[in-house]
C-alpha cells in the first residue's frame, strides 16, 4: 500500500467513524421521540392501571424524598454561606435571603433535584426495562396482547413527570430553610428581616417556572431511561451500558434543555 | 394488501389459520429467513424442526408479530399482522398463547402471578376462578405447589414448564411453543407431549411447536416441517416425513453428522 493510499484510507476511516457517531445520535433522538410519542398515545387508551401508577409514584416520589431533600437543604446552606461571604464585601448582606430564595426556586432546586432523580430513577428504569428486554419479558408482554409501552412505560414516565414538581416544591422549602438556618445561626442575620427579604422579590412566576421546569425534566429523564432500557441489546453487558448512558444522556439533556427553558420561561 | 381468500387450488375450502408468505429476515447482513412460505390449517398441530440456529425461533416470533420482516407477510385469519394498527395488532395477538425457549417469565412476579397474568389482563374472572385455573395449569405440567415461588428459585426446566402453563392458561385459539421439552427429563417431556396431544383433540386449537425431540415431534404433529437454509424445505404428515428421501432429513432423523455444512 502506498503512502497516499494509507492516508486516504485514514481519512475515510475518520469520516466513517464521524458518520457512524452522528448516525448513532440521530438514532438515539429518533428512539427518544418514538417512546415519547408512543407514551402519549397509550396514556389515553384503556385500560388505565391506577395501581401501577400509584406504585411508581411512591417509588419516584416518596423514595427520592430523602436524597432530594438533603441535596436541596445543603445547597441552600452553601448558597447562604457563599453569598454572605461575597455580599459582605460591599455591605449587601441584606440581600442574601433574596438571592437564596430566587436562585433556589428558579434554578437550583429543579435542576439539582432532576439530576439526582436522573441518577436514581433514570438508571433504574433503564436497568429494569433493559433486563426485561434481554430476557424476552417484553416480548412475552406483546405475546400476551399487552402493549409494553402502556403497561411498563406509561406509568413510569407518568409518575416521574407528576412527582417531580411536588418534590421540587419540597426541595424549595428545605433549601430556603437551610439558608435561613445558616444565616441566622452562623452569620447572625436578623430572623425577621431575613424572612421578609426571602419573599420580598419572589414572584409566583419564579416558583411556577421552576415547577414547570421540574415536570419537563421529569418527562425527559424518564423517557430517556425508558428508551435506553426498551431498546437494550447485548445481554447483561448491554443492560450495564444502557444504565450508564441513561444517566449521562438524561443529565446532559436536562442541562441543555434547562438553558432553553429558562430562555422561554424567563 | 391482499387479505382474505387466497383461492389457491388444491387447498381445503377453509382459509388457513396462519399463512406465511415469502418471509425474509436478516440480522446484521446475515439472511436468516430467505422466503419462508407456510400455511397452518385451523385445528392443526404443526411441528417445525431444523438445525440449531436455523431460524426456528425467529420464524415463530414472526408468527405473532414480535419481529418485523424485511419482506413478506404473516396473515392470521385473513388479517395481515405485518401491516396493522398497533391497537389492531394487540387484538389479533389476543388469539395467541406463546411459550418462549427460555421461559421469559416476569421476574417481578411469583409463579402464580405469572400464570394469572393473561387471565387478569383479558378476562373478567374473579380471584377464586383465577386461582382454580392457575392450580389446574400447574397440575397439568406437574408443578403443583410451586405457585408461591419466585421465578428465580426455579430450575431451567421448571421455568420452561411455567412458561408453558402461562401460554395455555387463557385457552387461546393459537398456541406457539418454542422448544417446550428441551432440557426436560424423558418422563416430564412426555407429560408436556400428553398435554399437547390432549389439547390437539379440541378441534379449534391451532398449534405450532418447535422441537429438537423427534420422538415427541412424531407424537404431537399433524404435519412436520423442516426449516433449513432459511426456507421450509419439506412439509409432510409424520409417516410421510419419516420416509422422505432428502438425505439431510434422513441424517436429521437418524441423528448422524452431515459432511457438507449448512451455509
Ligand atoms: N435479535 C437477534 N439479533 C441478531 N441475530 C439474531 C437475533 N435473533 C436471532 N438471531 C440469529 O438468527 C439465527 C437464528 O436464530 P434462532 O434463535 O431462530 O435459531 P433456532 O433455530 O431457534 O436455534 P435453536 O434450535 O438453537 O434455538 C442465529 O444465527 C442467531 O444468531
Ligand atoms: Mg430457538
Amino acid at each position: 500500500m502506498s503512502a497516499e493510499q494509507t492516508q486516504a484510507s485514514g481519512v475515510v476511516g475518520v469520516l466513517e467513524s464521524v458518520g457512524r457517531k452522528s448516525l448513532g445520535l440521530f438514532e438515539e433522538i429518533g428512539r427518544f421521540f418514538f417512546i415519547l410519542h408512543a407514551t402519549v398515545y397509550w396514556t389515553f387508551r384503556r385500560p388505565f392501571d391506577g395501581k401501577e401508577w400509584l406504585r411508581q409514584m411512591v417509588r419516584v416520589g416518596v423514595d427520592s424524598l430523602p436524597v432530594v431533600g438533603l441535596t436541596s437543604m445543603f445547597t441552600g446552606m452553601v448558597l447562604a454561606l457563599q453569598t454572605y461571604r461575597g455580599f459582605e464585601r460591599f455591605h449587601a448582606e441584606g440581600f442574601v435571603a433574596s438571592v437564596v430564595s430566587l436562585s433556589l426556586t428558579r434554578e437550583l432546586a429543579p435542576v439539582l433535584a432532576s439530576l439526582m432523580i436522573a441518577g436514581r430513577v433514570g438508571s433504574s428504569l433503564a436497568a429494569e426495562l433493559g433486563t426485561m428486554r434481554v430476557t424476552e419479558q417484553i416480548d412475552a408482554l406483546y405475546a400476551m396482547a399487552t402493549e409494553p409501552i402502556q403497561y411498563l412505560v406509561v406509568p413510569r414516565v407518568g409518575a416521574t413527570t407528576v412527582m417531580l414538581p411536588p418534590l421540587v416544591a419540597i426541595a424549595n422549602g428545605l433549601g430556603i430553610f437551610g439558608g435561613y438556618a445558616i444565616s441566622v445561626a452562623l452569620m447572625g442575620a436578623n430572623p425577621v428581616t431575613y424572612w421578609e427579604k426571602t419573599f420580598q422579590y419572589l414572584d409566583l412566576n419564579d416558583v411556577s417556572s421552576g415547577l414547570i421546569k421540574a415536570a419537563v425534566f421529569g418527562l425527559i429523564l424518564s423517557v430517556t431511561g425508558c428508551s435506553k432500557g426498551f431498546f437494550t441489546t447485548g445481554g447483561a453487558e448491554g443492560v450495564g451500558r444502557a444504565t450508564t448512558s441513561a444517566v449521562v444522556m438524561g443529565s446532559v439533556v436536562i442541562l441543555v434543555s434547562d438553558f432553553f427553558l429558562t430562555k422561554i420561561l424567563f | 394488501m391482499a387479505t382474505g381468500e387466497r383461492g389457491e387450488s388444491g387447498r381445503a375450502a377453509a382459509p388457513p389459520k396462519i399463512a406465511v408468505i415469502d418471509l425474509h429476515k436478516s440480522f446484521a447482513g446475515r439472511e436468516v429467513l430467505r422466503g419462508v412460505n407456510l400455511e397452518v390449517e385451523a385445528g392443526e398441530s404443526l411441528v417445525i424442526v431444523g438445525g440449531s440456529g436455523a431460524g426456528k425461533s425467529v420464524l415463530i416470533k414472526h408468527l405473532i408479530g414480535l419481529i418485523t420482516p424485511e419482506r413478506g407477510h404473516v396473515i392470521i385469519d385473513g388479517e395481515d399482522l405485518t401491516n396493522c394498527e398497533p391497537a389492531r395488532c394487540l387484538a389479533i395477538r389476543r388469539k395467541f398463547g406463546m411459550s418462549f425457549q427460555e421461559g421469559a417469565l416476569f421476574d417481578s412476579m411469583t409463579v402464580f402471578e405469572n400464570i394469572a397474568f393473561p387471565l387478569r389482563r383479558h378476562t373478567r374472572m374473579d380471584e377464586a376462578a383465577i386461582a382454580a385455573r392457575v392450580q389446574e395449569c400447574l397440575a397439568l405440567v406437574h408443578l403443583d405447589g410451586t405457585g408461591g415461588k419466585a421465578t428465580s428459585e426455579l430450575s431451567g426446566g421448571m421455568r420452561r414448564r411455567v412458561g408453558f402453563a402461562r401460554a395455555i392458561s387463557l385457552q387461546p385459539e393459537i398456541l406457539l411453543f418454542d422448544e417446550p421439552d428441551t432440557g426436560l427429563d424423558p418422563i416430564t417431556s412426555a407429560v408436556i407431549d400428553a398435554v399437547i396431544v390432549e389439547m390437539r383433540k379440541q378441534l379449534d386449537v391451532t398449534m405450532v411447536t418447535i422441537t429438537h425431540n423427534m420422538q415427541s415431534a412424531f407424537r404431537i404433529a399433524d404435519r412436520i416441517a423442516m426449516l433449513r437454509n432459511g426456507q421450509i424445505t419439506a412439509i409432510a404428515r409424520p409417516d410421510v416425513f419419516r420416509s422422505l428421501a432428502d438425505p439431510y432429513i434422513q441424517k436429521f432423523l437418524a441423528g448422524e453428522p452431515l459432511e457438507e455444512e449448512v451455509a
